[in-house]
């Protein structure tokens, strides 16, 4: 059931509409970094905006600044959303039901779908901003400023490309992780409606609403258990050493949210009657 | 094949199937008919285990559903209020995704068994265009041919000739037949009566979610016990079977008799020219108008 979920995934259009308008993001940002030469002042505009100027293999993690605060997780929400409420638009949800496919198999192929959908989405925008970055601002010129070669983490030390490449495979696993809170959010949702749309916005509303009691004061006591509150934990990964406190927290609240969420998805789902 | 026992389900405080005792045999070719909003697709839908009861029994293959139902679905092909399918794919990706998604089998059999419930209905010829694109019977018969991938045993079909053509509708009425004799149970609901006369051998009649009726067709249209006739001599007739005359309009006499032969044979010998005889059978139509209430669809004053 799974290979048939990833079919259905990776041969809808609107998948890679998605995906592509992920990449054209950093892509546009670039465009305008590169033609001015005037990086955002310091403390000011994406993470590692300045830094990729020097090194454009730093590129990457400057896109996933970009793309993780709202596009990713609206092109999350939309498709997680999809799964269960866009069946029942379709009419194929009764259709699959009866082939058979149990429906706790269903609901588990939908959340499988869902993530490799985030991972296809975040290691597309990693490969396409790295050769931006390498066309727009070059590797390695950091030498010219008298440094040796190689990258230099966000506390100062240089890394070599290796460490680099790890540190970033790590942010890309954490960046997926973070976004698979969303995903269990829009899947429950989508048990509840038969409208793939309001399961969406249902869960961009959740996410909005964390997102704005995380910069209330007023709302302290909560924050530690917000969904968004560890999203850019991610950036972690490129201190020296790695920072692992945030990283822990956040991979942690996001299992709560997927466990319970999907708990909650399942007990709705499987006693529901299907009338779609 | 089916039995269901007392079988009720309510949505809130609506009664949408109430008390059905349904009684689907072996080999039978089984019509349910009723009004729109009767019930039919609720009680299709429970059969399927889509819809839970909230009381009674449903058994199907020898199994309780839903409890069981896993075991059955596999025996068993559907078409649940309209065919369904992804339409940014084609009508052959769509029926390999909906068999991939049941159990069993290499993939060269899949693809035999996908490209032969497409010859079964018709499309052994469609070309990659997506389904977005189909007209309203091509989407019925790709619906049929997911029903009938599985070669199953039990056909459950709820209004089959939907968006067909004359020709469509024929051609699916045989293509049922035929499996019918070949020892698949076909139970199916519609609202086309003359289509379930020209093809059922059993019918239930559901109104408000009740079965008000379940029998053999040949019973339920058995003789009135009256006789057509059509004579340009009605006048003549008339007089000659006084008395028996129940109505007459124009050339047409309606005689209480048993036996049209009979009838005829007097006429004859008395000279009057039959142009037509025939023994009164009550309709199915005028069976269903009898038995049922208004359709949900319209909405009279108090």
């Amino acid at each position: 059931m799974i290979a048939v979920e990833l079919v259905k995934l990776l041969r809808r259009p609107r998948v890679w509409v998605a995906v592509a308008l992920l990449c054209a993001l950093p892509v546009v940002v670039a465009v305008f970094l590169a033609t001015t030469h005037v990086p955002p002042p310091p403390g000011q505009g994406g993470a590692f905006l300045s830094a990729v100027l020097r090194d454009g293999s730093l590129y990457p993690a400057a896109a996933m600044a970009m793309v993780v605060p709202v596009f990713l997780p609206v092109a999350v929400a939309v498709v997680a959303g999809d799964g269960i409420a866009g069946e029942a638009a379709t009419g194929t949800l009764r259709y699959l039901l009866v082939r058979p496919v149990g429906r706790t198999r269903l609901l588990v192929a939908k959340f499988v779908a869902v993530t490799v959908f985030v991972l296809v989405a975040v290691l597309s925008v990693v490969a396409t901003s790295y050769l931006t970055g390498i066309i727009a601002f070059g590797a390695e010129p950091a030498a010219a400023v008298g440094q040796p070669g190689g990258v230099t983490s966000l506390s100062g030390a240089p890394l070599t490309p290796a460490g680099l490449a790890l540190r970033l495979a790590g942010a890309i696993a954490y960046v997926a992780v973070s976004m698979l809170g969303v995903a269990a959010i829009a899947l429950f949702l989508s048990t509840l409606t038969d409208s793939a749309l309001g399961a969406a916005l249902g869960a961009l509303a959740a996410l909005v609403t964390s997102q704005i009691l995380a910069t209330l004061d007023a709302a302290a006591t909560v924050k530690p258990y917000l969904p968004t509150r560890y999203w850019l934990a991610w950036v972690d990964f490129f201190r020296d050493p790695v920072f692992w406190r945030d990283i822990e927290r956040g991979a942690g609240i996001q299992a709560v949210y997927v466990a319970v969420l999907l708990a909650a998805a399942w007990a709705n789902f499987a006693t529901r009657d299907i009338t779609s | 094949m089916i039995t269901t026992s007392a079988l009720t389900k309510r949505f809130g405080s609506v009664v949408a199937i109430d008390g059905v005792d349904l009684e689907v045999r072996d080999g039978d070719r089984y019509g349910l008919v009723g009004p729109n909003g009767s019930g039919k697709t609720t009680l299709v839908r429970m059969l399927l285990g889509l819809v839970y009861a909230t009381s009674g029994k449903i058994e199907v293959l020898g199994r309780p559903v839903p409890k069981q139902v896993a075991e059955v679905l596999p025996d068993i092909g559907a078409l649940i209020e309209g065919p369904a399918a992804y339409p940014y794919l084609s009508g052959r990706s769509n029926l390999a995704l909906f068999d991939a998604a049941g159990r069993g089998g290499s993939r060269r059999t899949r693809r035999a068994r996908v490209e032969a419930a497409l010859e079964r209905v018709g499309l052994a010829g469609i070309d990659r265009r997506p389904v977005r694109a189909y007209s309203l019977g091509m989407r019925q018969r790709l619906g049929l041919a997911a029903a009938l991938l599985r070669s199953p045993r039990l056909l459950i079909l709820d209004e089959p000739s939907n968006g067909l053509d004359p020709r469509g509708i024929r051609e699916i009425r045989d293509l049922l037949v035929e499996l019918n004799e070949a020892g698949t149970t076909v139970f199916m609901s519609s609202h086309l009566l003359f289509e379930v006369e020209a093809l059922c051998t059993r019918v239930g009649v559901v109104d408000q979610g009740r079965l008000v009726v379940q029998d053999e067709l040949a019973a339920l249209r058995a003789p009135t016990g009256r006789v057509v006739v059509d004579t340009p001599d009605a006048e003549r007739a008339a007089a000659l079977l006084d008395g028996r005359v129940e109505e007459r309009t124009g050339q047409r006499l309606v005689v209480r008799e048993d036996d049209p032969a009979r009838l005829n044979a007097r006429l004859v010998a008395d000279g009057v020219r039959v142009a037509h005889v025939a023994a009164e059978h009550r309709s199915l139509e005028q069976l269903v108008l009898d038995l049922t209430s208004a359709s949900s669809d319209t909405a009279a004053a108090p």
